[in-house]
């Protein structure tokens, strides 16, 4: 029963879709100004339509219920209760109901709450917003329905990938799709700009918000990718470039463009039509990664949910929703005017500088993942990894990491750079000291040796906006930028700090047997089975001495999954305020010898704390923002309060 | 402020139609992808080449070991690089009988294996080998740009490879690989 | 209690995935003793793609071909061979395909290009953009 009443809530919530298009639609024409009314209330429903069907859809994981076929395939009753309730998400047809339901909730909070934009712009976005939905309700329907039964029920499920029952992978999916979903709600936004042809400050507050949280849980999916990547997979890395990672890196570095664009227009009511075209590139590019990530087009070390059918399903939505936008664009854009006009030396200019070198690492980024299906074409096969994207990225992140420290300072529209040269020598005085330093003591590898230094000089400089500020009376976005470029630093000094100082030592050890690896001496002490809910494990017990600190016990672990079956290995980490070590469990060796791999890594914990830093940047920025909507809110209806009075 | 700018707008005229055209770019690009998928496999580069010198010991009891000498002796034959961990070389078994029957010489290059496996592995599925080779660190393997088990490839009287093919051997294939070895042969 | 699962364990342990039984190549998982050399093979593994993998490296893929491929590696790198000697030697058997360094051809020369083009398709934009306000 509860799989029907799902799939009855998604049908309606589907119509409802329908609906909102066809009203707000027909509400901007001169005719159908009746059907205004309507739009908001409809968006409402649906959004809890929606939700209701991805709650049935939990229900039935929670319950292990094996007469639906999705359950059936995914889940398995012996798995603990937290995955069960993962594992709704934890496939393809479950992902997109989560998708859609948290985009019609997210439709449904801006048709309640959003009151700045014209009456018309408001009805074209909420109608951008439901034809963007209407193609997920399409495809769920018609080509992945969740609640399909199964004719007979199995007595087993097929449980779920092992390498996904992990608290941490739980839980990266739906921060992607909060962050995708929120850059959906920005595309709307600039759909509705382009129709109403209304681009303005009113259409960059109204959007910022959305833009923020979508860039918050961005930051957060890919730090905790990158973390689930370092200790999951085994072998000490954390960034592979590989096509997943980059299909999630694309929206991110999009998303912070239009972040910048977006307090450009809101404050200086400049950069108009960039910003749109950015609200449609910053949601493309998370179409985009969906679809390599499910079509399979790519080759991955992710492929979990890969399936050609459904690529061509999202590519046609991609063609519709993008193409069309961008038709949109070229159509209108020319009728928005360019606004507000700023010198070279402005913060204005700072700002379109960072979003030229974001956008110039998003289309590296993009080339280089899709360059290996370009030779496909032609019939070669390359590979493009790490020495193309590293030093490529390398050219444009360095000048603009050089403009983030200034850029802060300057005043909007005109300013000059003798005003704020004083405050910068402290940081430039900081990266020659640190490139010196770093010159004599360390083997010389260039792109770390410059990552260091500018880590170095930006942590200083992010700080310098606060200097000669009233702390107290500082707006809290202010604060926000300050954490989130502080957070760049921090964890470009733990990339640096990885790629010149870790310290690798395999070998094969006898119990009993010492080792050293780096400031570390680690003595095999014993290698036991453990048992765990849904798997056997050996498991190695590692005491690890740090210089003559007292040891810490590290026990790595060589996993054995029995439903599906498959082998992990769980790497154990000791983590210090100066690095981390990672231990790994191998094979073991015919003469009793156990293969271990160990690393030290001094300060790499720095790369995710400070992902960590810029979503609490971020967070801040957002809190800022919403408090002075609300505030402002507030004081309107107080005085249409007062003059009702009044007029009474 | 919703006025247009008509000089403006002129002169920035091919720079806004400039994302649709690469997004059509992006979309060309991936139907062709989509379309003509991608073979997932690592075809060798090293056809037309020939055998780098090796000399392996026997992989098992009951047949010689390999060595590069015994591709120089005029004879076209077939090399099947497989392993008796490997599930899909037991499916080619059939299909090596078959083409052993019809006067192929075929050797063989054991992966990774132990000689009671191998020998196991034989009496399981038949032994259609000459010659067996142990490859215990895949040398051989890399050195002839093979990628996995099981693989064969066609080499022909002077030691030089003429024909891979990737996977098990499939009776449609089996008439292909006839072919091949008479065209080395000529 | 221990017993059992170590039984398990074995049971388990064998059939997963049709692996084969022998001990890795002798320097699969194993540090060439100069540190400079072994920092040489890393660089170079790092760099090389693991042909049975989806989409790794075989600096970081437990396939025992990657195994082989590393030992392949430290083996040439202590013999004196120079880094891009091997990387040859390996594109000479499996094409392109196997080094995520591209190299520079008829096919991929856009790839090199594309920073270029894209530091100059922004100066033009930008120009365009300053020069007007230049001009205001």
């Amino acid at each position: 029963m509860i799989a029907e009443f799902g799939l009855a809530a998604l049908w309606f919530a589907a119509a409802l879709a329908a609906l909102q298009l066809i009203a707000g639609s027909l509400a901007l024409t001169s005719r159908g100004a009746g059907f205004a009314g309507i739009v908001r209330p409809v968006a409402v429903v649906q959004g809890l339509l929606a939700l209701t069907s991805f709650a049935a859809l939990i229900t039935l994981f929670m319950r292990t219920d094996l007469s639906v076929k999705l359950v059936a395939m995914n889940s398995h009753s012996a798995k603990p209760l937290i995955y069960k309730f993962a594992g709704t998400w934890g496939n393809h047809e479950g992902s997109m109901l989560l998708w859609v339901a948290v985009m019609g909730l997210a439709g449904g909070f801006v048709a309640l709450v959003e009151r700045r934009l014209r009456e018309e712009t408001l009805l074209a976005t909420l109608a951008g917003q439901a034809f963007v939905s209407l193609g997920f309700y399409v495809f769920l329907l018609l080509a992945s329905n969740p609640f399909e039964r199964l004719p007979q029920p199995v007595a087993e499920g097929q449980g779920l990938n092992p390498l996904l029952q992990d608290l941490g992978l739980a839980f990266h999916p739906p921060t992607l799709y909060l962050g995708y979903v929120g850059l959906s709600i920005a595309f709307s936004f600039a759909i509705g700009a382009l129709v109403t042809r209304e681009v303005g400050p009113a259409f960059a507050r109204a959007m910022r918000p959305w833009v923020l949280g979508a860039w918050i849980f961005l930051t957060l999916g890919i730090t905790a990718g990158s973390f689930w990547a370092y200790y999951e997979l085994g072998w000490g890395g954390w960034w592979f470039w590989d096509p997943v990672e980059n299909a999630s890196l694309m929206p991110w570095l999009a998303a912070t463009a239009l972040l910048h664009s977006c307090s450009v227009l809101a404050s200086r009511n400049a950069l108009r039509a960039w910003t749109v075209m950015l609200g449609v590139v910053a949601f493309s590019m998370s179409m985009v990664g969906t679809f390599l990530v499910r079509s399979g087009i790519l080759t991955s070390v992710h492929a979990f949910a890969v399936d050609p059918r459904r690529g061509s399903f999202i590519l046609a939505l991609l063609a519709i929703y993008i193409g069309g936008a961008l038709t949109l664009f070229a159509l209108r854009a020319s009728t928005v005017t360019e606004g507000e006009r700023f010198s070279p030396t402005s913060r204005e200019a700072g700002l379109v500088f960072n979003n030229v070198m974001l956008s110039a690492i998003l289309g590296i980024v993009l080339i280089g993942t899709l360059y290996p299906l370009v030779t496909e074409a032609f019939g070669e096969k390359v590979s493009v990894g790490p020495p193309y994207f590293n030093p490529m990225a390398a050219l444009f992140v360095i000048p603009m990491l050089l403009v983030m420290t200034a850029g802060p300072l300057l005043r909007w529209r005109r300013d000059s750079l003798r005003r704020i040269a004083p405050a910068l020598a402290i940081p430039a005085l900081i990266v020659g000291a640190a490139l010196l330093a770093l010159t004599v003591y360390a083997p010389l590898k260039l792109l770390p040796l410059l990552g260091m230094a500018l880590a170095a000089g930006l942590a200083v400089a992010s700080f310098l906006p606060l200097r000669g500020r009233n702390l107290r009376r500082t707006p809290l976005p202010v604060f926000g930028m300050v954490v989130a470029h502080f957070g760049i630093a921090v964890a470009l000094f733990g990339v640096a700090c990885d790629s010149m100082f870790s310290v690798e030592r395999l070998l094969a050890a006898r119990v009993g047997e010492t080792t050293q690896v780096g400031p570390w001496t680690i003595r095999l002490a014993a290698v036991e089975p453990v048992a765990g809910p849904n798997w056997t494990a050996l498991e190695a017990q590692l005491r690890a001495q740090y210089k003559d600190n007292a040891p810490i016990l590290a026990a790595p672990q060589s996993r054995t999954f029995w439903a599906p079956p498959q082998t992990t290995s769980e790497s154990a980490l000791v983590t210090r305020w100066n690095g981390q070590l990672y231990t790994v469990l191998g094979e073991a060796a015919d003469d009793g010898r156990w293969q271990l791999r160990l690393w030290w890594k001094p300060f790499v914990p720095m790369i995710w704390y400070g992902g960590v830093l810029i979503a609490l940047g971020g967070v801040l920025a957002l809190i800022g923002r919403v408090w002075a909507d609300l505030k402002r809110i507030i004081a309107r209806d107080k005085i249409a309060y007062r003059r009702a009075r009044q007029g009474r | 402020m919703n006025v247009a700018e008509p000089a403006s707008a002129l002169r920035r005229g091919w720079a806004l139609w400039l994302p649709l055209a690469l997004f059509a770019g992006f979309f060309a690009l991936v139907m062709v992808g989509l379309y003509k998928p991608a073979d997932r496999e690592v075809a060798s580069a090293f056809i037309g080449k020939p055998l780098p010198q090796f000399d392996l010991r026997p992989a098992t009891q009951g047949r010689p070991g390999l060595a590069f000498a015994k591709f120089t002796d005029g004879k076209p034959r077939l090399l099947n690089v497989f392993a008796s961990w490997c599930v899909p070389c037991a499916a080619e078994a059939p299909q090596l009988a078959q083409l052993a029957a019809s006067g192929t010489e075929i050797d063989g290059i054991a992966i990774r294996d132990r000689p009671e496996d191998v020998a196991a592995f034989l009496q399981r599925n038949g032994n259609p080998f000459a010659a067996i080779g142990a490859d215990d660190v895949s040398a051989v393997q890399l050195a002839i740009g093979s990628s996995g088990v099981p693989e064969t490839f066609v080499i022909d009287g002077k030691g030089v490879i003429r024909h891979q093919h990737i996977g098990d051997i499939r009776a449609e294939d089996v008439p292909v690989l006839l072919a091949k070895l008479r065209a080395a042969g000529s | 209690m221990r017993r059992l699962l170590v039984i398990v364990l074995l049971i388990f342990a064998a059939p997963l995935g049709a692996q084969d039984l022998l001990p890795p190549a002798p320097y699969a998982n194993r540090q060439l003793d100069n540190p400079a050399l072994e920092a040489k093979a890393q660089a170079l593994m790092e760099t090389l793609r693991c042909l049975k993998c989806q989409s790794q490296s075989i600096a970081d893929s437990d396939a025992p071909m990657a195994g082989d491929m590393r030992s392949q590696v430290r083996q040439r790198i202590a013999a004196g061979q120079d880094p891009e000697a091997i990387r040859g030697w390996l594109v000479e058997r499996y094409g392109d395909y196997v080094t995520y360094a591209p190299r520079m051809s008829a096919l991929t020369w856009p790839l090199f290009a594309a920073p270029l083009g894209l530091l100059a398709l922004a100066a033009v934009l930008l120009r365009r953009r300053f020069k007007r306000v230049g001009s205001a």
